[in-house]
């Protein structure tokens, strides 16, 4: 479903992605970790070609995004983001949200948008939040909405970027569920994450990077089990002493 | 289209252009400046002072002054000053006060209700933190104003200063309405003598881009500075 | 100092013969309302053009827009209207610059189109600096929907831009109703106009300029009232609202 060969990424004279390689199956939910810094926002932003790349390619769904005749915005439709920080749109409605590009971008008209909207707010728990606006709501509501949001575009795979990391404890676990359930459904996942609990229970493999590496690509079972690298082990000791 | 573009238009007059003109408009911006900056200091302490009637006179004169057209102004003073002089100096009739000085004080007058919202914005930003911190070593409130709070506010809000002051550059050029030989002034009155309009309004408007761009550029410079060293 | 006060003066007729010259200072007032509002309009449209183009990721827009800004920032206004009204008829080919001679209320369209153009940078600096304050998060959740850049623009940046700015723009539409006084030198019979006519005829110089005064204060306050009105409905529920 998506596809890493040998990406590479510089920003000026800094190496931040060096020679990706990695993939992730339909159906399948990856966790991507490792230390500040090390690159996985980047890796998992140029999926859907929000960030640029030098070198290498990615194929999502058979579509490679680094062409430059590639129509991003079409293809960006087709996979789900969601964001550390949210970024729902403040000035509109939590429907609002939902409707926005399911109108502009699918050309949906309002009544079935406003329909698949308000199914995607009942799955997770929102319903009665649908005329509210974002900043009337707590940050793990938030969150649900914008997952909620990159659902309605009946994506093929969804990115999470550190969706949990902007959220006081007792919020964590609302969004989780939610992913998890997702997960359950078959949904194809990118999930950047420090949950390790999470990563555990729900990915099938789990790809860990340093400094622009990735320096471990192995099954879940096995990256918990015995990670091969030293870097991984030294990760993982200082994140499960917490 | 500069077919009969007449260089000497301007070359011929260049000294008065530049020394009478623009030398008026450059003195005229620096003092003003000057004399803009201490009265809008004094301006934003009044504002924030506790004295209901210190602030209310203060607010009062800085709103007033904003919801003028420079123009206006010009003309109010114009026409002003010459009877308060009287009043002063005790004449028996109106008596003007000279293009120069009569421009001075209506510029310093003018500007200082921008300046002082400049200053004020700045003694806000530095929060009740300094003021306790030296109101505790026991310094008198003017003193704190004096050595501590306006130092740092004048010196943060030195680019938005700045800025202030290439407007209060260009605004200066409105005294043309009074038949003073500014730069506009000097410019437009060759324009009109010699029939070169063309000539001298391109050049009056190269010369204040000039100024007015290289200004800027400094001020940017500053302002990259100043955010580097925070 | 003596001044002979004489209010009635303002009620007394102009020398045209039939209007009061109060009704000459309502005029100049009316003048300078529909020419500041036309020329912020159309501000108001240069310079959302120029502030977008500032925030494209493109170095050549980019550079245009601050070429653009510097250059109609950086000339006086009188300077600017001299050069729409004296030096640019001239530069055109001679019927063009004949018919723009001959227009009836030359000096109102000129007026509108210098003023515009003056100020039109001050409004792109904050069109900018309202879609920079946004950092990148919202652009790139836009863009990750499938919105293209233009729609992100439309639906989210530029809305919450103007919110965040609405404040600076309820200023600078003052200058703009202010400045529209230096058309006057281009023989604009606005408000500040009217006001020196009425001075030179009547010889009453305080009645007049005290007039002009509360009018201009009225206009001031009339507009802030209006703004106030215009951020409320535009306030949006949990969020910059609070911030203000
Ligand atoms: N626009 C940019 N310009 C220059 N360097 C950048 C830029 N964006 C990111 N970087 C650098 O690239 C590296 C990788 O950044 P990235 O955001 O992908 O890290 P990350 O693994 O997501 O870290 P975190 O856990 O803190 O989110 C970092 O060292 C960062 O400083
Ligand atoms: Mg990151």
């Amino acid at each position: 479903m998506i596809d890493y060969q040998n990406v590479c990424k510089w920003y000026g004279d800094f190496n931040v992605l060096k020679s990706c390689s990695t993939h992730v199956n339909k159906g399948e939910v990856v966790v991507v970790c490792g230390p500040s810094g090390s690159g996985k926002s980047t890796l998992i932003q140029c999926a859907n070609g929000l960030t640029p790349f030098q070198k290498g390619t990615i194929t999502v769904d058979g579509v490679s995004v680094g062409d430059r005749h590639t129509n991003l915005p079409k293809l960006r439709a087709r996979v789900g983001m969601v964001f550390q920080h949210f970024e729902l749109f403040p000035h509109l409605t939590v429907i609002a949200n939902l409707r926005l590009a399911q109108e502009k971008v699918l050309g949906r008209d309002k009544a079935s948008a406003t329909e698949k909207g308000m199914a995607l707010l009942e799955r997770v728990g929102l319903a009665a939040h649908a005329t509210k606006y974002p900043g009337q709501l707590s940050g793990g509501q938030q969150q649900r909405v914008a997952i909620a949001r990159a659902l309605a575009m009946n994506p093929v795979a969804m990115l999470f970027d550190e969706p949990t990391s902007a959220l006081d404890p007792e919020m964590i676990n609302e969004v989780l569920d939610v992913m998890t359930s997702l997960a359950a459904d078959g949904m194809t996942m990118m999930v950047v994450t420090h949950e390790m609990g999470f990563a555990r229970r729900v990915a099938d493999r789990v790809v860990f990077m340093d400094a622009g590496e990735i320096v471990e690509d192995t099954t879940t079972e096995a990256f918990f089990r015995e990670p091969e690298s030293e870097r991984a082990r030294q990760f993982l000791s200082k994140i499960l002493q917490h | 289209m500069f077919h009969g573009f007449d260089y000497k238009a301007i070359t011929d007059n260049l000294s008065y252009l530049l020394i009478d003109g623009l030398g008026f408009t450059l003195r005229l911006t620096l003092m003003a400046a000057i004399g803009a900056t201490a009265l809008g200091s004094l301006v934003a302490v009044m504002e924030l002072s506790r004295n209901r009637l210190v602030s209310g006179i203060a607010v009062g004169y800085v709103n007033l002054t904003r919801a003028l057209p420079l123009l206006l102004v010009i003309f109010w003073f114009y026409f002003l000053i010459p009877w308060v002089w009287q009043w002063v100096t005790g004449a028996d009739r109106p008596t003007p006060v000279g293009a120069f000085l009569s421009a001075l004080i209506t510029f310093t007058l003018f500007e200082a209700a921008y300046y002082a919202e400049i200053v004020r914005a700045g003694i806000q930003s530095l929060g009740r933190g300094q003021m306790g911190a030296a109101e505790a070593l026991g310094l008198r409130y003017p003193q704190v104003l004096a050595y501590v709070i306006l130092p740092q506010a004048l010196r943060n809000m030195l680019p938005v200063l700045l800025m202030q002051t290439i407007i209060l550059f260009q605004d200066t050029s409105l005294v043309y309405v009074l038949s003073i030989t500014d730069f506009l002034g000097a410019a437009s009155k060759i324009a009109n003598r010699d029939f070169r309009l063309i000539e001298l309004y391109s050049f009056a408007a190269v010369v204040y881009l000039v100024i007015s761009a290289t200004l800027s550029a400094f001020v940017r410079r500053l302002q990259s500075r100043i955010a580097i060293v925070r | 100092m003596h001044y002979n006060w004489n209010w009635g003066i303002l009620f007394a007729l102009s020398p045209d013969g039939n209007t009061p010259y109060i009704d000459l200072l309502l005029s100049g007032l009316e003048w300078t309302v529909i020419t500041g509002v036309c020329a912020w309009v159309l501000a108001f449209i240069l310079g959302s053009i120029i502030g977008v183009l500032r925030t494209l990721p493109s170095h050549t827009a980019e550079r245009l827009g601050f070429v653009y800004v510097e250059f109609f920032r950086g000339i006086p206004l009188i300077v600017q209207l001299f050069v729409w009204f004296f030096v640019l008829p001239d530069l055109l080919p001679v019927e063009w610059g004949s018919w723009i001679k001959q227009l009836r209320n030359g000096p109102f369209y000129t007026s509108v189109i210098g003023l515009a153009f003056f100020t039109s940078p001050r409004v792109a600096e904050q069109v900018r600096a309202g879609i920079q304050s946004l950092a990148g998060g919202q652009l790139r959740a836009a863009l990750a929907m499938g919105l293209t850049r233009p729609q992100a623009y439309r639906y989210v940046l530029l809305p919450l831009a103007y919110r965040i700015i609405l404040p600076t723009l309820t200023s600078e539409m003052l200058n703009c109703l202010k400045n529209t006084s230096v058309a006057l030198t281009i023989g604009l019979m606005e408000l500040t106009a009217q006001t020196r006519a009425m001075q030179e005829f009547s010889f009453q110089v305080f009645e007049a300029f005290s007039v002009s005064t509360l009018l201009y204060v009225l206009l001031n306050l009339a507009v802030v009232a209006g703004m106030r009105v215009v951020e409320r409905s535009a306030a949006i529920p949990g969020t910059l609202a609070k911030a203000r």
